[in-house]
């Protein structure tokens, strides 16, 4: 696995990247309500995929429950602002802290025990399908009935208690994307960042040089969940409601993991491009399926599926390492790195 | 008391059919080593193959069983043969997602052919008893029981006697030796997943004569049987029939004291138990 960002970006990268960030921040003066709205789940999705990489693409280890962040820091952020009048900027936090616990406890458990591979990410879903159910079943945040933020027709922008126009929540979700990918940066150039690649090459040999294996494996969990508690907050003021049913789902875990996967794992902008191409194409095939009448459900999600195993037969690595290539990203230069 | 007793026998005896189609996930684990994530979505395949069968010649689902089963086993080949056989060396995220996709499409699939709505087999003794002292079973769900552990035996009679069947079995014990002494490796781990779907096919089968059919149970019965076999012991066929009962138990047990709801909540807890205090599973070795 290549990491697909070589030590120093070249002119032409820092080039690209600066007018991708400006053609972004420029969207709201042309877009219309429907492209924003799908620009905003683009980059929620580019945001969650970039924490889930760290756990996956960084470190090799398979979480299929990540959804279970997401919802839990939903949950605390919507509670702490319905019912204590916290605001969402101090409630992030907490939000981010009961991520992290949840993951520690999920990493602790299964790295303790020696549960490696499929059985480790057999026991994440266990732990995202297990809270869900439980959700579904605790009266206090409305059980399977939902919880609701107040939602109002907004003009006016309140940034400190998140509500206000799309246009806003397109800027905060842009920002954390932004973010995300300086944090993974510096994560991925740390000496963090080293032992997790040399505990995702070979464990074995990892340990071998002196590096704890358990703690190093249970941090990238503890980040990964932490990092993923945003995303969760986003989604609780964005949409304003939260169903167990949905916030805990493994489909939504595998919409997370998907972007990452197709635009290539343990990549820095494999998450964000994969984000870009998989939710366009989406409503690509949501309209192509409309207009060809065969309006039945399942349709769209036939489509999808065929696309998935269409782009991991033909493009095992990612899109991201091939396109890196040919625009000469790569630091081919250097030889290969894989 | 009595009421316990029914709970219980009545857990037992689905849990025996979850115990078939756990099997097949077993198996499939066990020789290819891939975990199959659309196992759920092909027992739905066989549900709604007893629905058919049941409704235009009006073949009882327990007749149907082998028809099923060679139809299950035939995409179980094609699908390994065509697909999967090309990313055994691949890392596990890759299997996941191609099997995820394939999942989708049968679910969906389903869904496009026969709607959202439920539909159900109609047997006449749908709706009959044994009784036995101061039991009382489920005509149907004590057929089903009798015909997944009939099925449960030919399969372990396969691997015991037969010579593909051991020539399976070398294949999981060692790869690298069984092609080393002449084996067609590929067409074994074909045959293999052809035999894993034809055990969930048959379980839908059998399934279908106690529950109503839907395509949205796909995924609850894929994550069922994963938890089953790991509860079990992966690669461990009498332990994938032992998880299954256990399973089969608790979950009516939960759905009697507690909510129907909650079932499944107690069977990924007994789950994350048997992952943390015995993580190869009740019946299986030590990797």
């Amino acid at each position: 696995m290549s990491l697909g960002w070589p030590a120093e970006l070249p002119r032409r990268g820092a080039v690209l990247l600066g007018l991708a960030g400006a053609l972004l921040l420029a969207v709201p003066a042309f877009a219309d309500a429907y492209l924003l709205s799908v620009l905003t789940l683009v980059l929620w999705l580019a945001y969650a995929g970039q924490a889930w990489n760290v756990m996956m693409g960084f470190a090799g280890q398979l979480s299929l429950g990540h959804t279970l962040y997401v919802g839990l820091a939903a949950y605390v952020s919507g509670v702490l602002f319905v019912s204590f009048g916290i605001g969402p900027w101090l409630g992030v936090w907490l939000a981010i802290v009961i991520a992290a616990i949840a993951g520690g406890c999920i990493g602790a458990l299964g790295f303790r025990f020696g549960i490696r591979g499929v059985y480790f990410a057999l026991l994440t879903i266990a732990f995202a399908e297990f809270t869900r159910i439980a959700f579904d079943h605790f009266a206090w945040v409305g059980g399977s009935a939902g919880f609701f933020l107040p939602v109002a027709q907004r003009t006016t922008n309140d940034l400190l208690d998140l509500r206000g126009t799309p246009t806003m929540f397109y800027y905060v979700i842009l920002a954390l994307t932004a973010g995300a990918l300086v944090v993974c940066r510096a994560l991925l150039k740390s000496r963090l960042g080293y032992y997790w690649l040399a505990i995702r090459e070979d464990q074995e040999a990892a340990q071998a040089v002196g590096i704890d294996v358990f703690r190093y494996k249970l941090l990238a969990v503890v980040i990964s969940a932490g990092l993923t508690a945003p995303a969760g907050v986003f989604y609780a003021f964005f949409y304003n409601n939260m169903y167990p049913e949905q916030m805990f789902a493994i489909t939504r875990s595998i919409e997370i993991i998907l972007g990452a996967i197709v635009g290539g794992i343990g990549t820095l902008f494999g998450p964000v491009l994969g984000a870009f191409i998989l939710t366009p194409l989406g409503e690509l095939v949501t309209a192509a399926v409309d207009r060809a009448g065969v309006n039945v459900p399942g349709a769209k999600q036939l489509v999808y599926g065929g696309l998935m195993v269409l782009i991991v037969v033909f493009l095992p690595d990612g899109i991201w390492p091939w396109l890196a290539r040919r625009l000469g990203l790569d630091g081919a230069d250097r030889g290969p790195s894989s | 008391m009595a009421v316990y007793l029914n709970i219980v026998a009545s857990g037992l005896l689905t849990g025996l059919v979850y115990g078939l189609a756990a099997l097949g996930l077993s198996v499939i684990f066990g020789v290819v080593r891939v975990v199959n994530f659309a196992h759920g979505e092909m027992m739905v395949i066989g549900m709604y193959g007893a629905v058919v069968l049941a409704g235009w010649p009006g073949l009882d689902p327990l007749l149907a069983a082998p028809l099923i089963a060679a139809f299950l086993f035939a995409i179980g080949y094609v699908l390994q043969r065509g697909l999967i056989n090309a990313f055994i060396a691949r890392p596990e995220h890759m299997q996941f997602i191609l099997l995820v996709g394939v999942a989708l499409m049968i679910v969906n699939g389903l869904l496009m052919i026969f709607g959202p709505d439920a539909r159900s087999t109609n047997v006449e003794y749908g709706f009959e008893t044994f009784e036995v002292g101061a039991l009382l079973l489920d005509k149907a769900r004590v057929y089903a029981a009798g015909a997944a552990l009939l099925t449960t035996a030919v399969l372990f009679a396969f691997f015991r006697y037969s010579r593909p069947g051991k020539a399976i079995r070398a294949c999981a014990d060692n790869q690298l030796g069984a092609r080393v002494v002449g084996l067609d490796v590929e067409g074994l781990y074909a045959l293999t997943f052809g035999l894993g779907a034809a055990c969930v096919g048959i379980a839908g089968c059998l399934m279908a004569l106690v529950v109503d059919v839907r395509s949205q149970l796909a995924p609850e019965y894929t994550l069922l049987s994963f938890i089953i076999v790991i509860i079990g012991g992966l690669g461990s066929l009498a332990g994938a029939l032992l998880g299954g009962v256990l399973i089969g138990i608790s979950e009516a047990l939960a759905g009697f004291f507690l909510l129907p709801s909650m079932k499944s909540m107690f069977s990924y807890a007994l789950l994350i138990l048997v992952l943390v205090l015995r993580p190869q599973g009740l019946l299986g070795k030590r990797a």
